[in-house]
């Protein structure tokens, strides 16, 4: 039988039955549904790192302390730290493909002023910090060079930091105090949301590194030294430059490993995006699982069929069809189901992901490959489970299928 | 024999042939080997009690089956040895059925049922698959039946629609199974003079009856008994259905009036 003729015959059995037949493509729809809201999920939140990555800053490089293999940006905070401030100074001497360096001192304190008080961190960073992280202010100006140089009490402050000390106002030349030492706002930032693991990278209040070591509980906990190039292309190569120096100043010899490590931002959306890569290929093997009961579902509803139209196959042979014809239109009626449940399932899954992204707050996004993946996957799982089902309707004796009653 | 080669080769020619069930480990033969003969344009019908092997018989002759020894050359090709494409093909090709039961598909309009075997046809020939089964209902007369369900139709419609659909593809040969069981004296006598319009037609008809009052309406009778052929006859007072049916038409007349 040719093509049209065989999807007429495969319809009007379908369509014979059709509560039966929407039961068994729901099966389908939810199960092809699921695999693409959650493709939609995991993919939604890669896209999602990658964006905030890119976000950190423009052509940056980190140099964190301790040995991390990749997928380790959160092992950063190694058993012991090895960064100092003398290394971001040499590297800033020293670098030539490095446009601008900065040593990020972490710490913690209690923010007094405005409202009331708020904890929370300080970045002691240098002046060219802001141009690192491409990170402009919306009230005020970044610190200067001379601040920098003369260790001078003024602090800028993440745009949650100002929300929440001084709502409505504008905070710039009002004092604050970090801890008992007080400083003079000089700007506000921007804000920039949250990072990759879902930290507000605004609740925080930025100071001249030199400030921060010298006026505040003698701090020289350097977390990371930033650095920039002023080209994408110069990267591998300031990469191995910082290396360099960094072994130089660390005084590490011939055979000795780095004691820091050197990263760009995309190892840094790598290692960001393997974790959720691995989460998003499990959230669609759970669905997936779904889509196999779906499966399961034809199967049954086929052998069900194949039983109840014994007399019907029993006639098609009689009358000349071939074993092939049979099996044919079995198969047929049974892939005909399952990509008709896999396209509603698409549509279904669309929805659905739209509709969490909105409950949620999660970013979710398709990638249009799912779609082809879905409806081809939908079309193999309706021949795998319709080929015993098919196979034995194609199997029947003619003079028994006759009787069957 | 004749020595001469046949213009027409017969339609049916069985040699000698057996067929053995096994049953579990007793073997229990229903063709103890028949021999016959069936030319182009005869109308015959195979009587006998249950049990005597009219269905085997019938299973073979529709290429449904194949015999356990002998030989079976329908319209002149060899039949037993073939495979189970080989049968279908030439089921599809060569011989047009008729149940008892009627067997239409349900739910499937009559013009549907009709077309049925054309969609299985794979020598191509037959494109106009819609105006073929149209004739064929004509034929029968079901002119404006084309789009009712089996469930729409009377028993003897229904294997009117069955008998179109056994025609269409143009059959060396009409094999009826009993094919009044199921239907009163009326459409029974109805169905019959069908078949003798047709094979007045020259298609050849065989039909598997126990019912003495249709089988007379044949031009040969042919009696099994235990598997074997007892009897092989032409009928000497053959009834014309459609004069049986004015007969008795005129008294129910009558009453109706």
């Amino acid at each position: 039988m040719r093509i049209p003729r065989l999807m007429r015959v495969a319809s009007q059995s379908i369509l014979r039955n059709p509560m039966r037949t929407m039961l068994t493509i729901l099966g389908i729809v939810i199960g092809v549904g699921a695999v693409i809201v959650m493709i939609a999920v995991g993919y939604g939140a890669q896209m999602r790192i990658q964006e905030q990555v890119k976000n950190l800053g423009t052509n940056m490089l980190v140099v964190m302390p301790g040995v991390s293999g990749l997928g380790g940006v959160s092992q950063g905070a190694a058993t012991f730290n090895r960064l100092t401030v003398d290394d971001a100074e040499k590297l800033a001497r020293e670098a030539s493909l490095l446009s601008a360096v900065s040593p990020v001192i972490f710490s913690r304190v209690q923010a007094v002023g405005g409202l009331g008080n708020w904890r929370t961190t300080i970045n002691g960073v240098s002046s060219s910090y802001q141009a690192i992280r491409d990170w402009p202010t919306e009230a005020g100006t970044f610190f200067a060079e001379d601040d920098q140089r003369s260790s001078r009490k003024v602090a800028v402050l993440g745009s949650t930091v100002a929300r929440t000390l001084f709502p409505g106002e504008d905070p710039v030349g009002r004092q604050i105090r970090l801890g008992t030492v007080p400083f003079t706002i000089i700007g506000v930032l921007a804000a920039k949301g949250q990072t990759a693991n879902g930290s507000d990278q605004d609740d925080v209040i930025i100071l001249p590194y030199t400030t921060a070591r010298n006026r505040l509980s003698g701090l020289t906990f350097i977390g990371a030294i930033l650095a920039s190039t002023s080209s994408a292309a110069d990267i591998p190569a300031a990469q191995e430059e910082i290396r360099a120096i960094m072994r130089e100043s660390h005084r590490l010899g011939g055979a000795t490993e780095d004691d820091f490590t050197v990263r760009n931002q995309n190892e840094l959306a790598e290692a960001a995006q393997s974790t959720t890569r691995v989460m998003s290929w499990l959230l669609a093997a759970i669905a997936s699982i779904s889509l196999l009961v779906g499966g399961i579902g034809i199967m049954n509803i086929m052998l069900v069929s194949v039983t109840e139209r014994t007399r019907e196959i029993g006639i098609r042979l009689a009358i000349g069809a071939r074993g092939s014809d049979v099996l044919t239109q079995f198969l047929v009626e049974s892939v005909v189901m399952s990509v008709v449940g896999g396209l509603i399932g698409v549509g279904a899954g669309y929805g659905g992901a739209a509709i969490l992204g909105r409950v949620t707050g999660w970013s979710t996004t398709t990638p249009p490959a799912a779609v082809l993946i879905a409806v081809g996957f939908s079309a193999a799982v309706g021949v795998f489970f319709g080929w015993y089902p098919a196979r034995k309707a194609a199997m029947l004796d003619p003079i028994q299928a006759l009787r069957h009653e | 024999m004749t020595a001469a080669p046949m213009a027409q080769p017969a339609v049916i020619r069985l040699v000698a042939v057996t067929k053995v069930y096994q049953m579990g480990p007793t073997q229990v033969p229903a063709l103890r080997g028949v021999d016959f003969v069936v030319a182009p344009g005869e109308m015959i019908a195979i009587v006998g009690a249950s049990g005597s092997g009219k269905s085997t018989l019938m299973n073979i002759i529709g290429c449904l089956d194949v015999p356990t020894s002998g030989s079976y050359y329908l319209d002149g090709l060899r039949v037993d040895g073939l495979s189970r494409n080989q049968l279908a093909d030439l089921r599809n090709r060569k011989l047009g059925f008729v149940f008892q039961g009627f067997n239409l598909l349900p739910r499937t309009s009559a013009l549907e049922n009709v077309e049925l075997p054309l969609l299985y046809d794979r020598s191509g020939r037959r494109r106009d698959t819609k105006a073929l089964s149209a004739e064929a209902l004509r034929t029968v007369g079901l002119g404006g039946r084309f789009h009712h369900e089996p469930n729409e139709l009377s028993g003897g419609e229904q294997q009117r629609v069955a008998i179109a659909r056994a025609l269409v593809t143009r059959p060396t040969l009409l094999l009826a199974d009993e094919p009044t069981g199921n239907l009163d004296s009326r459409a029974s006598l109805e169905i019959v003079a069908l078949f003798q319009a047709l094979n007045d037609e020259g298609i050849t008809v065989l039909l598997v009856t126990h019912e003495a009052n249709i089988a007379r309406h044949a031009k040969r009778i042919i009696e099994l008994r235990d598997g074997r052929l007892i009897r092989d006859s032409p009928v000497p007072d053959r009834h014309r259905a459609d004069a049986d049916l004015q007969k008795r038409a005129s008294p129910e007349l009558v009453e109706v009036v």
